[in-house]
């Protein structure tokens, strides 16, 4: 079997004495899809930050692609990356957030642009006609010239979509993708993300779309108060649960 | 009462009477202090002049309006505003430049630096920029020289004579700027944390460094938070300048006391003097809303029309109503 994509072994994080992880172990390998669930406050996006390394996790080893996030092992002792060995693993690895975050004084083009031009270094004609590639993807290939505020929830998270994956990146992490949308945006942004599991990107969503999970994920990972309660097959975890806990928690959801 | 658009009820607006009283007082009160503007009462000084043979006696202005306009575009009164405007762009630039900086010190995640920063705006709010700008004018005595070298000990590679090197115009430049950048640090710091922490975050998950983020995502937004009271305090600045004068640098106040010293004109020349600190502002104005439209990009779904295009918007607007009414006129078919 090659090497996971993303590994997970006894990952810690507290914020001011609240520990919020409580060692999570998890492994994703390349071209899954996993879903993270759990009640809110269960360490579900703190979790997706850390393997982007916008948090710190405090113990426990985190490796994406075989490297350590955020630290590189020199004997027995671990050596914080610089600002910009950081911004370069960061720049590998995808992310959607429940807000969007589109930059709001660029257009749709330059939004996508800017990453590719900025970080990467690529020439702006080159990013342009990216751009459009994946607008076309996702369906807005007539919005380049809007600004964000002009669409709606569904488009602009679509269009974030495309901002990440213009890095290219090899791991996409989505935080909520679909919870600040109204109920009938929400299929246009999970048609995108299903063409993409398709296509093989590895990815990790943290979702309450029970429908979702079921339908695309590989494994699903059930977390609550900071530790992973229940793993598995959508199939199996999501129909037949074992812990209280995951029952109780699938009860009012579904 | 039908719903059919032909017969449909006359629609009688609301009668403001109290609003037609108050625009009727408003516009005699306009109209009388316009008018004392542009007379020449009795009690001001009778002058009189001879022409052809023909001895003519007249009052002055009230305001001195001929004093303003001989005085308006003198050399003395147009070098001062040269300096006011030489001293506010100066000034200006170094207290932007001080402001980005302190702000962003401000939050940064190193106690020290935070606390420099906090300190430096406490001490420069925290005096009369008066009493900082005669600090700076008799910092020569305070330090007479200045030297770069190697921090306590006794290498040096050069000297600078700081009586000869800081003038009255270089004194003044280093207190308003100094001063204006704690005020500007604030403002800022309000546009930095008027942005979403969301927009940092993004900037950041693509790869951008902390650098990269503030200056291509953050700051350009936070510019539209920034502008208006950006343009508060140029204008501000533009006036500030004129104390300048109490240390010997002619600005266009100073240049209007110095003219009335001499021919005893106060109130005329501080009016010149004020035209032109008037005109200025204008003009920034006009600029600042410029710089705001641009800067607004994407905030508004829609950017307010500029004042030519509302004046142009009007007259196409009148200019179909008297089209239709011309229309209407010619006995157009229902």
């Amino acid at each position: 079997m090659s090497l996971p994509m993303v590994e997970a072994l006894g990952v810690h994080k507290s914020y001011y004495g609240v520990e919020v992880l409580k060692g999570v172990n998890l492994t994703v390998a390349r071209g899954e899809v996993s879903c993270l669930i759990g009640p809110s406050g269960s360490g579900k996006s703190t979790l997706l930050r850390c393997i982007n390394h916008l948090e710190k996790h405090d113990k426990g080893e985190l490796r994406v692609d075989g490297e350590l996030v955020g630290y590189e092992a020199h004997g027995d002792k671990l050596y914080e990356l610089t600002d910009k060995r950081i911004c370069h693993e960061r720049s590998q690895i995808g992310m959607v957030f429940q807000r969007f975050n589109l930059f709001q004084h660029l257009t749709v083009l330059q939004n996508i642009t800017i990453g590719q031009v900025k970080v990467k270094g690529v020439n702006d004609d080159v990013a342009k006609t990216k751009a459009r590639e994946l607008l076309a993807r996702v369906g807005l290939s007539d919005k380049e010239k809007h600004y964000p505020s002009q669409l709606s929830g569904g488009q602009q998270q679509r269009v974030a979509i495309a901002r990440a994956l213009a890095m290219e990146p090899k791991l996409m992490l989505f935080d909520e993708p679909t919870s600040a949308l109204d109920p009938e945006l929400v299929g246009e942004v999970l048609d995108v993300m299903k063409d993409l599991a398709r296509s093989g990107m590895t990815m990790i969503v943290v979702t309450h779309e029970m429908n979702f999970a079921r339908e695309v994920a590989n494994t699903v990972y059930f977390l609550d108060s900071g530790i992973i309660e229940e793993s598995g097959d959508p199939r199996t975890v999501l129909v037949t649960p074992t812990s209280a806990r995951l029952k109780l928690f699938l009860s009012k959801v579904l | 009462m039908t719903t059919n658009g032909d017969d449909a009820a006359k629609v009688v607006p609301v009668r403001h009477y109290g609003r037609w009283v108050g625009v009727v007082v408003v516009v005699v009160l306009i109209a009388m202090f316009v008018h004392t503007l542009f007379t020449r009462p009795s009690f001001t000084v009778l002058t009189c002049s001879t022409h052809h043979a023909v001895r003519t006696c007249q009052h002055e202005w009230r305001f001195g309006w001929d004093y303003v306009g001989r005085y308006f575009t003198s050399s003395e009164i147009i070098d001062g505003l040269l300096r006011t405007l030489e001293l506010t762009i100066i000034a200006m630039a170094m207290g932007i430049s001080i402001g980005v900086v302190i702000a962003i010190m401000r939050r940064s995640e190193s106690r020290l630096l935070s606390s420099t920063a906090w300190t430096y705006t406490w001490f420069f709010r925290g005096t009369p920029v008066l009493v900082q700008l005669e600090f700076w004018f008799a910092f020569n005595a305070l330090y007479p020289s200045m030297s770069v070298g190697i921090p306590f000990t006794h290498v040096t590679f050069f000297v600078v004579n700081v009586g000869t090197t800081i003038t009255a115009f270089g004194s003044a430049c280093i207190a308003f700027g100094l001063n204006e950048g704690a005020y500007f640090s604030e403002i800022v710091r309000a546009g930095l944390l008027a942005i979403d922490e969301g927009q940092t975050e993004a900037a950041i998950s693509i790869g951008m460094t902390r650098g990269q983020s503030l200056r291509l995502i953050v700051l350009p937004q936070a510019m539209r938070v920034i502008l208006p009271p950006t343009g508060n305090e140029v204008i501000s600045m533009l006036k500030t300048t004129s104390l300048a004068s109490s240390v010997g640098v002619i600005e266009l106040l100073g240049a209007a006391n110095l003219i009335s010293a001499a021919n005893y004109k106060t109130i005329f020349l501080l009016i010149t003097a004020s035209l032109w600190y008037l005109i200025v502002t204008t003009i920034l104005s006009i600029g600042q809303f410029y710089l705001e439209r641009h800067f607004a990009k994407g905030a508004l779904r829609n950017p307010p029309p500029t004042p030519i295009q509302r004046v142009r918007e009007d007259l196409a607007g009148i200019a179909a109503k008297f089209h239709t009414k011309r229309f209407a006129d010619a006995g157009a078919p229902r």
